[in-house]
């Protein structure tokens, strides 16, 4: 990746989005450690068992996995500056995202619907609100990538365009690694 | 209709009592009149481009600093009011306070202190000093630092709005719940209380991220990391704790407002919510917090002494692994705020050890800081004045600390004044007092002129002996069993005449700070007779001393290349005499930040989308986020962000300042 940007403003930039993640990483492990607390306290409502919805949860994880794959696969289009490749990976990619996130929303409101909203208990508060900081992360990925493929078609690849572009594919592995998480620890554990 | 346009704001939220009536108007008036003066004296377009909208660190610090002691005098205000009404309502006396408006006042005094002034004055020194030390022209980020001031401000007006329309949580300063959820605290307050302090934490978790790149990747040539002054270390250190606090603070928040707002079950006493989950994690933050504020003041002391000791600091080394311990360790300690949890003894010996543990590197700092001045030449300019009351004040207040930190005595002076006295002498003696040794020591650098001493040393006595008078009564009432936030007591606890003696001390404190307002309009006045020519008027060791006074807006002409530690005392006096006055004559041009008024407009849909969600105004909050994304997306589209100053431009503004030090 080194050869994709050179300049002393781009590394003081990816330092600094380095550390954001990091920053970012601990939000969310004050959510995790919230709900590794709260999971039990159901006060009567439904447990994580009872509610959660495995084969497609299956479903938004290979989405999401594979939008991981194809940000790789912009970034070595981008390696190599062809633009309309770039162009085509990047909408794959949000395709691919906005499918999980209306998956994500879809389930979330079968589960109100169902009864069991956020103000049912401690533990849906927390599950409700460490998935969805995760959702709306992605919500501000798509945004972002949305930009993105406006000004890489406008501007081409400048500088500014092509270190974006490095950082937008950081952020959506890190959203991909942090989904991991809440795959193994609160669905997983939740359901076996 | 109108719930939709306003939401729960209605008329009834600016009908209060007298007192706040009077606060009201008097900050109307305030604000009246500086919108007039600006009118009057036409200086609008003059404070647009020169201050508000640019990108200049040492401008953005002189703002930041602006705020903070606004805020000060604010806060100090709530503090005379509550000892006011504490030297009052005994027995059957009430005081002229009412409970309800008492504890708002308190909340509002730590809320203030902390988040507004102290963080106010600690990034506004950040933005003075550290690029000008580390032989640099800029921050890494010069629009996100201006983003960071004015999300600061932004929260700052939303708390002194909460005076105006509506009100401040009467929780303390850190809202524990369940007092603070919903069914307890259903006014406003603590929604505004959320929201102002979320988007200052983000313009300070910005700012953290910041300092860390910018020191990390524009120290000038030849500054490897222990070339650095101590002071770098200590902002490196601070801002660490910034990177990884200030993110458990949001999501605090965060879940405290969706409690409050979206009827979740967080921490609240029904539903399986766990209010010590948030007692734990705003103490993650909160410890850390602490070592934020008081790391840089440690910087500045160690600064501040070798400088005013003619003497290079004893024991760099030690002082950086103490930094660094320091830094590791505060996050090790939180629970020792809450020992009467009741987690157990082994959790309490553990935290309450590693309590102990952290005094240590503190005691190492202490101790190098004394062995700096032993057989130094020693100036007692107000700088260091400030050092010495630091050095007293913050040595009781230390012991004091390690006294708690045994469980067993913690559980008899939890939540009594006895902690209230002690975190005031960490903070008054520690932060404060740094952060007034640093404010004078680099005055000049940003200026062109020194503080007038003798104000200075006044206000120094009036701080110091009021300190002692108004916290040394706290220490012994704790110790009587006078537990805080206390708006009345019976007279038979005979606890009156020492919270009228810490009234006193308040009134003193009150005069060090009459003090050194007059010490500001003399020193201005006078400023022709002080005039800092040479650009070192301390005989500086560092490199920011190395430049005019006031410092060039390109802070250096041509980058400094360093070769020690004490980078400027070695260009003077030490081996590399010669580079200094290599080709002055060699200029190049230089890259700055054009400004920009983009942190202005974020920061201002982020103070609409709070207010917003203070009163449930839907649309406003809508307007809000859509308004900081636009301006966002605006701004990167931006791709001509900079500026050239050639170089004769340059060589001209030095010529100017070389021909004034030649004449004097």
């Amino acid at each position: 990746m080194t050869n994709i940007i050179k300049t002393e403003d781009s590394s003081k930039t990816l330092l600094g989005f380095w550390v954001y993640l990091m920053t970012d990483c601990v939000l969310f492990a004050s959510l995790f450690a919230t709900y590794a607390v709260l999971q039990n306290n159901t006060y009567g409502g439904p447990s994580g068992k009872q509610i959660f919805d495995l084969p497609n949860i299956f479903i938004e994880t290979i989405l999401l996995l594979t939008s991981s794959f194809t940000t790789g696969l912009v970034m070595l289009a981008v390696k190599k500056r062809n633009k309309n490749t770039v162009l085509l990976w990047l909408a794959i990619t949000w395709v691919l995202g906005a499918l999980f996130l209306s998956l994500e929303i879809s389930e979330f409101r079968s589960m109100v619907l169902a009864g069991n909203s956020w103000r049912s208990s401690a533990f849906l508060s927390s599950f409700f609100t460490l998935v969805g900081t995760h959702g709306l992360h992605i919500l501000a990925g798509l945004l972002w990538a949305g930009v993105l493929a406006f000004q890489l078609a406008t501007k081409g690849f400048t500088e500014n365009v092509t270190r974006r572009l490095h950082l937008f594919s950081l952020f959506w592995h890190f959203l991909d690694i942090i989904w991991i998480f809440i795959f193994t620890i609160v669905y997983l554990r939740g359901t076996l | 209709m109108l719930a939709n346009i306003f939401g729960k704001l209605t008329l009834k939220a600016v009908q209060h009592g007298p007192i706040i009536a009077v606060a009201q108007l008097t900050m109307l008036l305030g604000v009246l009149s500086a919108i007039g003066l600006l009118f009057y004296l036409k200086r609008w377009k003059w404070l647009w481009k020169e201050w508000l909208t640019s990108l200049d660190p040492k401008k953005i610090g002189v703002m930041y600093i602006v705020v903070a002691v606004g805020m000060l005098l604010r806060g100090t205000t709530d503090a005379a009011m509550m000892r006011a009404q504490q030297s009052m309502s005994v027995g059957t006396s009430n005081g002229f306070l009412t409970s309800d408006h008492f504890q708002q006042i308190f909340t509002a005094h730590g809320t203030i202190m902390i988040f507004f002034v102290a963080m106010g004055l600690m990034f506004g020194l950040l933005n003075l000093v550290v690029p000008l030390m580390l032989g640099s022209r800029d921050v890494a980020f010069p629009f996100m630092n201006s983003t960071s001031f004015w999300l600061y401000v932004g929260g700052a007006v939303l708390i002194n709005l909460s005076l105006v329309l509506g009100q401040i949580g009467a929780t303390g300063w850190l809202a524990y719940p369940p007092l603070s959820e919903l069914a307890y605290s259903p006014g406003v307050g603590v929604d505004y209380w959320i929201w102002s302090i979320q988007i200052a934490g983000i313009g300070s978790l910005l700012s953290g991220i910041n300092f860390i790149v910018t020191i990390l990747k524009m120290r000038c040539k030849g500054m490897d990391l222990m070339k650095m002054p101590i002071f770098l270390w200590t902002v490196l250190g601070s801002m660490s704790l910034v990177a990884f606090a200030f993110p458990i603070l949001t999501a605090t928040l965060a879940m405290l407002s969706l409690d409050r707002t979206l009827g979740m079950h967080f921490f609240t006493s029904d539903s399986g919510g766990n209010a010590m989950m948030y007692v734990n994690l705003i103490w993650a933050w909160g410890h850390p917090e602490v070592y934020i504020l008081i790391l840089p003041a440690f910087g500045i002391f160690s600064e501040v002494v070798a400088t005013f000791s003619q003497k290079r600091l004893f024991g760099y080394k030690s002082m950086v692994w103490a930094t660094a311990g320091i830094t590791v360790l505060s996050f090790t300690v939180w629970l020792h705020h809450f020992f009467t949890m009741g987690a157990g003894p082994n959790i309490n010996a553990f935290f309450g050890i590693m309590t102990m543990v952290i005094a240590v590197p503190t005691g190492v700092k202490v101790f190098n800081w004394l062995f700096t001045m032993n057989h130094g030449r020693v100036h007692f300019n107000t700088p260091l004045l400030w050092f010495f009351g630091f050095i007293a004040t913050f040595t009781l207040g230390g012991v004091a600390g390690v006294l708690m930190s045994v469980p067993a005595i913690d559980f008899q002076v939890h939540n009594s004044l006895f902690l209230v006295a002690h975190f005031h002498t960490m903070i008054i003696g520690g932060v404060v007092f740094g952060y007034f040794a640093g404010i004078a020591y680099w005055f000049p650098k940003v200026f062109g002129f020194k503080l007038n001493e003798q104000l200075g040393r006044y206000a120094f006595w009036c701080w110091t002996i009021g300190f002692l008078t108004a916290f040394v009564p706290l220490y012994i009432l704790g110790m009587m069993g006078a537990t805080r936030r206390l708006d009345h007591y019976d007279a038979s606890m005979g606890w009156q005449s020492l919270f009228i003696v810490a009234g006193v001390g308040v009134l003193i404190i009150g005069l060090g700070i009459a003090f050194q307002v007059l010490q500001m309009i003399v020193s201005i006045k006078q400023r022709k007779s002080n005039l800092d020519i040479t650009g070192d008027p301390w005989n500086g060791r560092t490199l920011e001393w190395s430049t005019s006074s006031p410092a060039p807006f390109y802070n250096f002409a041509i980058l400094p290349e360093v070769h020690d530690r004490d980078a400027f005392w070695d260009m003077k006096y030490g081996s590399s005499k010669s580079t200094k006055s290599t080709n002055y004559t060699n200029y190049t041009d230089i890259s700055l930040p054009k400004n920009s008024s983009a942190g202005i407009f974020i920061a201002t849909f982020a103070s609409l989308f709070a207010f917003s969600m203070v009163w449930h105004i839907f649309w406003l909050g809508i307007l809000g986020i859509v308004g900081v994304l636009v301006c966002l997306i605006i701004r990167l589209s931006d791709d001509e962000t900079e500026y050239i100053v050639s170089a004769e431009t340059i060589a001209k503004n030095e010529s100017i300042n070389l021909s004034k030090k030649a004449t004097h």
